[in-house]
């Protein structure tokens, strides 16, 4: 047992595995234990960043890229929100309401999520439906599966964002018409405010 | 063509790739401190000044003398800052941006000549980590720099910080879209997204990319603009309007990382356009390497010129622009390609 991780740990793939699972679970544990909004979402955007290296030791480069470029973004977004709410250099008091019943449910969907990836254990048991063609670049294996067995989710998906899209310029289109720069009336406004 | 010269090529060995990414950091943050006294030069010429002239001989020794500066200056953390965020934000500005340039073309392939001693017969490739799909990469470790800039405002405890990085959020969300659907074009019509197949399309075709996709080279430009917070849309650390932005706390190398950092950017947005746009190196001819310096530096003097001609833009004016005018034409692009290469 011992022998065997210490025999990958000299390979170089088995190295950058062992050192990127742990910087991960490292730190995402920061971004769940933090007080500190900056922490927590500096974390999750680099342990985030960090998984991207399990798609290259893979050989699955462009899934690695993807996922760099996508929680690049999102996580960007995310901040903008930190941003708006919360004082960034102070630390926060969370308020749990029920530590007992967050406890029940947090530890059920792990054993849940434990138990659903550690089914295939026996590495005979899996078997790579669309296994990678030789001589076709990642980008082009995904975007044929994508577009022959997963056309429906994936058309069901686009459908989603298109409606989350739509929704979100609708809660916010009250005043879409006044610029909030170059619209005098809104100074004018501010300074209505003041007399008040 | 390329892939016959590729298997002539000795093998890549670790020591190479360690030789060359030695290589970059040395010659692109030399070329970053260069840019700065470039900048200020062509600045002052088309300002009809002199620029910096006093230490040595055309001023030439200014980048010593800022450098001297830079590192021996006081290195300031604020009281009140997250001292650990603020300290790490610079370093995560120059460190992807030199990730990005790991993947990028720069200089020739060549083999070390035998009498050096130790490194003798050492092959040092172009390109330190020869991705195939090389273009994504760049322009995800380019995006994941402007994580220095808004941990940076949002570390540091100041109102114009704060503002600074807020302007980062909102200037990464507008041109980021932009970025990715101009540059789709083109990769559309080479089919792949690997820097040696642009390369090897454009020599095949004689033609440069350019004039297949004048409206992708522009949109692409402009991005680029935004994405290495050249003037019209340094709204990050715009002086007139909010100090200095997400780098008011900054003093000493800390805030020079954050330049360096910006200057290399600068380079790779310049390699970038000059491989996929304007024909990249020719890999046949003895005056490809030339020819390819001398298109990044025509690239590098265009983002001078432009901040010499033209004004800033607001906040709201890059919104405008990215997603009312820019997309929806990148958007077309992509149509009109699309249905020109089924036709």
């Amino acid at each position: 047992m011992l022998e065997n991780f210490l025999a990958s740990l000299m390979t170089i793939e088995g190295f950058a595995f062992y050192l990127f699972s742990v910087l991960t679970i490292g730190l995402f544990l920061v971004t769940v234990m933090s007080k500190n909004v900056l922490y927590a979402m500096t974390s999750l955007a680099a342990a985030m960043v960090l998984i991207s290296g399990f798609f290259f030791i893979l050989g699955a480069d462009f899934l690695g890229v993807v996922q760099l470029i996508v929680y690049v973004g999102a996580i960007m977004a995310l901040y903008s929100f930190a941003m708006m709410f919360f004082d960034a250099t102070k630390d926060i008091k969370e308020k749990n309401t029920n530590p007992a019943l967050v406890f029940l449910l947090g530890g059920l969907s792990a054993v849940v999520l434990v138990l659903m990836f550690a089914g295939p254990i026996h590495s005979d048991a899996i078997v790579a439906l669309y296994p990678m063609h030789e001589g076709v670049g990642n980008a082009q294996d995904v975007g044929m599966v994508l577009f022959t067995k997963y056309l429906i989710p994936f058309e069901v998906a686009a459908l989603m964002l298109l409606v989350a899209m739509i929704s979100g310029i609708i809660l916010a289109s009250k005043k879409m018409d006044d610029s909030l720069t170059e619209d005098l009336g809104v100074d004018e406004e501010m300074m209505i405010k003041d007399d008040k | 063509m390329e892939i016959a010269l590729v298997e002539n090529l000795p093998q890549v060995t670790w020591l190479g790739v360690l030789i060359k990414a030695v290589l970059i950091l040395a010659v692109i943050s030399a070329l970053a401190g260069f840019g700065t006294y470039v900048e200020r030069k062509v600045l002052a010429f088309m300002q009809r000044r002199l620029g910096p002239m006093h230490v040595g001989p055309y001023g030439l020794l200014q980048i010593a003398a800022d450098g001297i500066k830079l590192f021996t200056k006081e290195d300031i953390i604020p009281q009140n800052a997250n001292k650990f965020i603020f300290m790490i934000a610079p370093i995560i500005t120059a460190a992807t941006a030199f990730i990005a340039l790991s993947s990028v073309p720069v200089f020739p392939d060549f083999t070390i000549p035998e009498f050096v001693p130790l490194l003798g017969g050492v092959f040092v490739p172009s390109i330190a980590s020869d991705l195939n799909i090389g273009i994504l990469f760049v322009l995800g470790m380019m995006a994941a720099g402007l994580y220095g800039p808004l941990l940076a405002g949002m570390s540091q405890s100041n109102k114009w910080g704060i503002i600074g990085s807020a302007r980062t959020a909102v200037q990464f969300l507008s041109y980021e879209v932009v970025t990715g659907l101009s540059i789709l074009a083109p990769i559309m019509l080479v089919g792949s997204l690997s820097f040696v197949d642009f390369n090897n399309y454009q020599l095949e075709e004689g033609v440069w990319l350019i004039f297949y996709q004048p409206v992708a080279f522009v949109l692409f430009l402009i991005a680029g603009f935004a994405e290495t917070n050249r003037t019209p849309f340094d709204l990050l650390e715009h002086e007139a309007e909010i100090i200095s932005g997400y780098a008011t706390e900054y003093s000493g190398m800390r805030w020079g990382m954050f330049f360096i950092g910006e200057y290399a950017n600068m380079i790779t947005v310049s390699i970038i356009a000059a491989i996929v746009f304007l024909g990249g190196y020719d890999s046949e001819s003895t005056f490809g390497w030339l020819t390819i310096m001398l298109k990044i530096g025509f690239f590098f003097f265009l983002m001078l010129w432009v901040r010499a001609a033209w004004p800033h833009v607001r906040p709201d004016q890059l919104m405008w622009l990215c997603w009312k005018v820019l997309m929806p034409l990148a958007v077309v692009n992509i149509l009109v390609t699309a249905l020109v290469i089924m036709v």
